[in-house]
């Protein structure tokens, strides 16, 4: 940092007096200005999430490397209208812009990130943001498409109108940015900061904001582009009375299909490799307790969990799409009226779709909901949503109990069928339960509906590339340390007590004696008491429950591997059993992390804990039915 | 009376000629026809992009699509107001219906260059300049 005292820093104040200390640049714009593109394009894969302290909202920091070797930090902010906090994501963005955010200096810099296509609407959030004081660059993004629409603006007479500089980039194109580095850098834009042309408008007033908007775009000779043909074009088919709908079911069979057949090969791929490196370690280790330990226990238990992530990853691909593309709003259009019947709303929707991910992020989702009661319905039914860690079980035990058989000629396998509905099941409780609070403790007069229908972008391999690692990072870091520790205590209980040096039989060791107390208690679901250790562990999360069996399994019979985890569950449970533990997943809220985040956003143990008894309750008495019904059929 | 062959086949040449004639104004006049219908679907498709003004209209319910209205003022809430204020809906900005969900509620309208999605309830709210009240 010492080598940039002496430069002419004209948009980036000198560096604060800590040396460590870096600059910090705010990125700010209206939601569907492609804010998180340029921010990836800024800082490629050196970016994280976080969260402020306090607060739930999440938020992307990431490093950006500017002229000599200089670093400069780079706060990716939620997307906003205006800068007056009202919703949480505007006092977010408020607090940081006003230096008001603990552990987290004011910006240095802005970077106010704009839709050129849509510019005299978007400009309306430059008045408050130059309104700071702050060095900032105005990005005016989507150029290409300002440019193919037949319209343009005169960067330079805006720039003089505006007081600050401006930049005309293509964010998904990464065209443009050249002047981003320079205005980050500091070192080539040598004018001072001039006082803007036109006089800022008094922020509070929307109207006058909107009139000094259109006043400044004029002035800066822009041109609206012709409207997005395309995007007609496709709402026309998207959001047709009949094959509107048509094609919504077909997206969403499609994705759930696909998690299965796209990931079969990895996946097997995956699993070849798991149990090839399992016997490269053990065979370098001597020692057979230690090689139990290592092969049973550690790679038998991570590794059955490891291999689900070709599906997770094609998953999360697909929401991503979806989300990028701009489907997804057109999706809760489409779903409101079937969600108002529940006494929610379409933008509930986005959560829940986004919590067939994980219900993690998708609770923190749910904060774009205006209305407070809404939103605490929205929370309290997430956990509903079949997330992606239930996959492994349920991917398991479909392949283990129900025949690969096809029902509709090629288009749906009865595997498929059983999965699907297990989502319609896990879909069925959220609406039940949503009416359910809607009409008693929740209940509040019906809320308004608004949402900005997006042009449609292609997604772009960048940020679905970005998205995907940052969702294989979160699942291999569980993987090697909840997993790993799980699998490592379920090992080390399953030996012990030692009698004459030999470990004892399982039924007898410690997980053994545990699990026959609980044995009562899941009988009648169809459980034995190796489900119930499964069901125990799994409270940290889900898929645990897949990598216990596979400890549990590798230390009775060393020998079994991959399939081997299916058979032996095949001799443990009847298909009832299977059934009724499908359907125990699918209501039980078995996530640590999910407790800990309904906790953190609705301020107190209060709702955690209902919701826990509440889904833990109905999976129960669910099995419990379905374990009778299924055995008396079949 | 008999016809000699020349007169025979004067009267036919005159038969087919009339009935040539006639096809060709038929032509003619589908061919007219069809440049109306043309124009028409022209003015139509104008008609989308510069949606012809609907003074009778009193809120934004009463839209066709195809049709503008100039928004006078929001009959909601301040919050709700406001929010909606800042995506476009302003006193004076014109508005125009678009598509909707699967049986018209909630419908997608195109103010100030963005298309935004609301309610049935929310867009009866939306009080209309009207011809009369000017």
């Amino acid at each position: 940092m010492s080598d940039c005292h002496g430069c002419s820093v004209a948009t980036l104040p000198p560096p604060p007096a800590i040396p460590t200390r870096r600059h910090i640049v705010a990125i700010v714009g209206p939601p569907n200005s492609g804010k998180s593109t340029a921010f990836n394009r800024l800082t490629g894969l050196r970016q994280k999430v976080a969260n402020f302290p306090g607060v739930t909202v999440e938020h992307r920091m990431g490093k950006v490397k500017v002229d000599g070797g200089r670093e400069v930090f780079a706060v990716d902010l939620p997307g906003v209208y205006s800068l007056e906090p009202r919703t949480e994501d505007e006092r977010v963005t408020h607090d940081v812009l006003l230096g008001q955010m603990k552990d987290l200096p004011k910006p240095d810099a802005v970077l106010l990130i704009l839709d050129s296509t849509n510019l005299a609407r978007h400009l309306v959030l430059a008045a408050p943001v130059l309104s700071l004081g702050l060095p900032t660059l105005v990005i005016l993004n989507m150029a290409d498409d300002l440019k193919n629409r037949g319209g343009g603006v005169d960067v330079a007479e805006l720039a003089m109108q505006l007081g600050s500089p401006v930049a005309l980039v293509s964010a998904s194109r990464g065209e443009g940015f050249d002047k981003v580095f320079q205005f980050l850098s500091g070192a080539t834009h040598t004018a001072p900061r001039a006082a803007p042309l036109m006089q800022l408008p008094v922020i509070q007033d929307i109207p006058k904001c909107r009139a000094w908007a259109a006043n400044v775009g004029s002035k800066g000779k822009y041109q609206a582009p012709a409207p997005p043909h395309w995007t007609r074009r496709l709402d026309a088919v998207f959001l047709h009375p009949v094959i509107g709908p048509l094609v919504f079911g077909i997206v969403v069979i499609a994705v759930f299909q696909s998690i299965f057949f796209w990931a079969k090969p990895a996946m097997e791929l995956l699993q070849e490799a798991v149990t090839a490196l399992g016997g490269w370690v053990g065979s370098l280790i001597p020692n057979p307790t230690l090689h139990s330990l290592v092969v049973d226990g550690v790679f038998n238990g991570v590794g059955s969990v490891v291999v689900f992530l070709p599906q997770i990853l094609i998953l999360f691909l697909f929401i991503g799409i979806l989300e990028d593309s701009g489907y997804l709003a057109r999706a809760a259009l489409i779903m409101d009226r079937t969600m108002s019947r529940f006494g929610l709303q379409g933008k509930s929707f986005i959560p829940l779709l986004s919590a067939y991910a994980c219900a993690v992020p998708a609770i923190m989702a749910t904060r774009t909901i205006e209305n407070k009661r809404d939103r605490i319905a929205t929370i309290l039914i997430a956990p509903f949503m079949t997330c992606s860690a239930r996959l492994p079980v349920y991917t398991l035990l479909i392949a283990a109990f129900i025949p690969d058989r096809r029902l509709l000629g090629v288009f749906l396998s009865a595997g498929t069928a059983m999965m699907l509905g297990l989502y319609a099941i896990g879909f069925l409780a959220a609406i039940f339960t949503a009416r359910l609070l809607k009409s008693t403790v929740l209940k509040s007069s019906r809320s308004s509906f608004m949402l900005e229908m997006p042009p449609y972008r292609w997604p772009t391999f960048r940020s679905l590339g970005l998205r995907l690692l940052d969702r294989s990072k979160v699942f291999l870091r569980r993987a090697g340390t909840v997993i790993l520790a799980v699998a490592i205590i379920i090992w080390v209980l399953a030996h012990l007590p030692v009698h004459n040096g030999q470990p004892p039989e399982i039924g007898q060791s410690i997980v053994g004696t545990i699990g026959h107390a609980v044995e009562p208690a899941i009988k009648p679901l169809g459980f034995n008491w190796k489900i119930g250790i499964g069901l125990i562990t799994s409270l940290a999360a889900r898929e645990v429950i897949v990598g216990t069996m596979g400890t549990i399994y590798g230390i009775e019979d060393p020998s079994a591997k991959s399939e081997g985890l299916q058979h032996a569950l095949q001799q443990d449970l009847t298909l009832g059993g299977a059934v009724a533990l499908m359907v125990f997943f699918a209501f039980a809220m078995q996530c640590m992390s999910t407790v800990a985040v309904v906790k953190r956003e609705t301020g107190g143990w209060r709702w955690p804990i209902i919701q826990f008894a509440y889904m833990t309750g109905m999976a129960y008495v669910c099995a419990f039915l379905v374990n009778k019904a299924v055995t008396a059929l079949f | 009376m008999l016809y000699s062959g020349m007169e025979y086949r004067t009267q036919l040449q005159l038969a087919i000629k009339s009935w040539y004639l006639k096809s060709l104004t038929f032509q003619l006049f589908q061919l007219d026809t069809w440049f109306e219908m043309q124009m028409a679907v022209k003015k139509v498709r104008h008609a989308k992009h510069n949606p012809l003004p609907n003074l009778g209209a009193t809120n934004l319910t009463e839209l066709k699509p195809g049709e503008s209205g100039i928004l006078d003022h929001l009959d909601l809430p301040e919050d709700d107001a406001r929010r909606l204020m800042e995506l476009g809906f302003l006193p004076g900005h014109a508005i125009t219906p678009g598509h909707s969900a699967p049986g018209g509620d909630p419908r997608v309208f195109r103010v100030d260059g963005s298309e935004v999605a609301l309610r049935r309830e929310t867009a009866r709210r939306l009080i209309l300049r009207s011809a009369l009240v000017k």
